[in-house]
């Protein structure tokens, strides 16, 4: 159960190696028992994270989940519910293709997709009915800033955001008087694993930044979170500029 | 009749949803627990509690205040036989001109009887009063199996005194039958002294002597020394009640309500704001005084403010109650001086003995100081209630349960040592765990 000072006691993370995901996590671990679970697909990177929350005290699960799958979510999910309530999950699964690449290679271009858009809504779709079955819960969504107004620079990868951002808008407001709430991250530049073979810009976050403006917005009961703080200006800039000046956008 | 919706306790934290089930009589109550679902059931009386106790998310939940009937009242035995819905307000209402009175009464009076039973409540009186539940003298339950059993003390102890503090988990309380004592006016000579520093503070609260003397500090921490208004009261005398009310003296003035004033949140959860509002800080007051109040007005002193738990704004707050056993003043001492290098400024603080616990398994009162503070809610407070339920544990005491929403299941275990046997009760009275609380779930009851 979540308690009155906002702390949960069971954390689903779903893309159990985000970065952002795990920052989230590592702010709620404070030394009481906090049960983790942990749903991605094997890796070492995984098996680094189990074994760095363990050591914090965390009581970690893994549950094997391939956020391409969508039909194989509700089976994967339902043990995780099966063993007690889960408190708070994190939808922080994402692939961020070279927006070059994945116009060059159609696989690609679907893939993100179907990662981005498709496995976020089957998630949601899943999380929503077992969390209103349990009366309470958080889901925070991260999103992105990049599908406010997806630009050439990157509209593979902002459509599928874009998708995202407006499907758990959508669930926030559905689930209002179900004791279940959605927080919408609509995260900019974020130092991290995911774009660590970019450039970063003057403003970049990092994910600690990011798990701090992302729990104060939970316990602020806020629907939307922006971090940094400034992507949330460049956002309301870009949505203003005229389509002719976007187009030419170099990043 | 059932209604989704999402419920929290009086601190007005953490709400979950339930489906409410209002209107029911012992039929319908008895099939809801027949076919609860794996979320399961719960009863709720007036939502009192402040943290989750009466919260059960993706459950039903009973609400009991309907159910309001006054039975009987045995008018030369002194018992009066109650449906659990019943308040204390509503009891004392109709015993009290009799010339009776309820032994123990919460400082609230909103309490129902049901929420006094499941919470074993304590009184400023418990020193040589007990708790409620030495006055229970039998009260119906329905069990998971759907039956209604009548439990006695004396016959069924051990489902007695896990029902007594055992927060709704053992059943549903239908109707009870309480012993009252006699009462010669509905009034208390109450002295009220202000005093400055903690051993004489505790000196003050030692003073009872016998069951209707109550006492209790109001205490401000913000100073170098505990400052404090230690106020004593015993049922006053004929001679002593206000000329007006003397032809009459029996007759119960219940606290009449005022609206709470619209102040903001952030103005009251300044401490001194608070203080002053609760009368601490009246420097100028005189050091004594003797004043005669109708009983009412100094056993529920917040029941003159409707809704004053909204002053804390949309975060809602914590009430933390802990005793610590009566050589722990070191402890003590310090959880003081956790509490004033709070986050949030110095909360005001209440400060009450405690006489023997009872044979209540999960049942608070036990002997020893018992404190209680309010907090604004904020994840900034976890460092600091970490460390009193640290201390607290340490020394053998424990949190209040009535009052809590922040407390771990690893505490939970060290402070109530009799939990393992309340759990064995349970499992034989309820093994498909029919009865939950958001309160069980959190701390692995
Ligand atoms: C201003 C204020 C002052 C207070 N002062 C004191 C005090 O001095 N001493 C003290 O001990 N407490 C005190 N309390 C706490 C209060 O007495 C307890 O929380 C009490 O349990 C509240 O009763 P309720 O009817 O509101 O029950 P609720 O808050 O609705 O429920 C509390 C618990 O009782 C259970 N319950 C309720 N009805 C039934 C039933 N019919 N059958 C089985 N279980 C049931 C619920 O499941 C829940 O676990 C105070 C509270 C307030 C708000």
């Amino acid at each position: 159960m979540m308690d009155a000072l906002g702390r949960p006691q069971s954390v689903l993370l779903l893309g159990g190696t985000s970065d952002i995901g795990l920052a989230v996590v590592a702010r709620y671990l404070d030394g009481r028992p906090l049960r983790v679970v942990l749903a991605a697909r094997d890796s070492p990177r995984l098996k680094e994270a189990v074994a760095q929350l363990s050591s914090r005290g965390a009581v970690v699960e893994t549950v094997e989940f391939d956020a391409a799958e969508p039909q194989t979510h509700a089976a994967a999910l339902a043990p995780c519910f099966a063993q007690g309530d889960i408190d708070l999950a994190i939808v922080a699964f994402g692939l961020l293709p070279d927006q070059r690449a994945a116009m060059a290679d159609q696989a690609t271009a679907v893939r993100t997709a179907s990662v981005n858009y498709t496995g976020a809504v089957s998630v949601g779709v899943v999380l929503a009915q077992a969390m209103t079955a349990q009366g309470h819960g958080v889901i925070i969504a991260l999103s992105s800033v990049a599908g406010e107004r997806p630009r050439p620079a990157n509209f593979v990868y902002g459509s599928a955001k874009a998708g995202m951002s407006a499907f758990y808008d959508g669930l926030a407001d559905s689930l209002i008087g179900t004791g279940v709430r959605v927080v919408v991250v609509r995260a900019g530049f974020v130092r991290s694993r995911m774009t660590a073979h970019l450039s970063a810009p003057p403003l970049a976050g990092t994910p600690e930044r990011a798990a701090a403006a992302i729990t104060e917005a939970v316990w602020r009961g806020r629907a939307v979170a922006w971090t940094p703080g400034s992507a949330r200006v460049l956002a309301a800039v870009i949505r203003a500029l005229p389509r002719r000046v976007l187009r030419r956008l170099p990043f | 009749m059932t209604t989704a919706r999402p419920l929290t306790g009086w601190g007005r934290v953490a709400p979950t949803n339930a489906r409410v089930l209002t209107g029911a009589d012992d039929t319908t109550l008895a099939a809801a627990v027949r076919e609860a679902g794996p979320r399961g059931v719960l009863a709720r009386g007036a939502g009192r509690a402040y943290g989750d106790a009466a919260q059960n998310s993706g459950g039903v939940v009973a609400d009991m205040t309907h159910r309001n009937r006054i039975l009987h009242l045995d008018e030369v035995g002194g018992v009066v036989h109650a449906e659990a819905g019943v308040t204390v307000d509503a009891l004392l209402r109709a015993v009290v001109p009799r010339g009776w009175c309820l032994p123990v009464v919460p400082g609230s009076a909103h309490v129902t009887v049901g929420g006094a039973i499941a919470a074993d409540v304590h009184g400023k009186n418990h020193r040589h009063g007990g708790a409620f539940g030495g006055h229970v003298l039998a009260f119906d339950l329905l069990t998971a199996d759907g039956q209604v059993r009548q439990v006695r003390p004396a016959a069924e102890p051990e489902i007695f005194w896990a029902t007594l503090g055992g927060m709704g988990l053992t059943g549903i309380v239908l109707r009870a039958a309480l012993r009252l004592v006699r009462l010669r006016t509905a009034w208390a000579t109450v002295v009220q002294r202000r005093i400055t520093g903690l051993d004489a503070l505790l000196t003050g609260l030692d003073t009872a002597q016998g069951p209707d003397e109550h006492v209790v500090a109001r205490i401000d921490l913000s100073g170098p020394r505990v400052r404090g208004v230690l106020s004593h009261a015993r049922p006053a005398a004929t001679a002593d009640v206000p000329p007006r009310h003397r032809a009459q003296p029996l007759a119960y003035v219940a606290s009449r309500p005022l609206p709470c004033p619209p102040l903001p949140g952030a103005l009251l959860s300044k401490p001194t704001t608070l203080a002053a509002a609760n009368g601490v800080l009246r420097v100028a007051a005189p050091p004594v005084t003797t004043r005669v109040l109708p009983l009412a007005a100094f056993l529920f002193p917040l029941d003159r403010i409707v809704a004053w738990n909204r002053v804390y704004g949309r975060h809602g707050f914590v009430q933390h109650q802990f005793v610590v056993p009566p050589d722990a003043l070191d402890v003590l001492g310090a959880a003081l001086r956790v509490l004033a290098a709070g986050p949030g400024g110095v909360p005001l603080a209440v400060l009450k003995r405690l006489g023997p616990g009872d044979a209540g398994l999960l049942s608070f009162p036990m002997d020893g100081w018992t404190l209680a503070a309010d907090m604004p809610a904020a994840p900034s407070l976890a460092p600091l209630l970490g460390r009193l339920d640290d201390l607290v544990a340490r020394a053998g005491g424990r949190v209040y349960l009535a009052k809590d929403s922040s407390l771990s299941a690893r505490h939970m275990a060290r402070m109530y040592p009799r939990l393992p046997e309340f759990r064995e009760i349970r499992r034989t009275l309820d093994p498909q765990g029919v009865f939950r609380s958001d309160l069980a779930r959190r701390l692995s009851l």
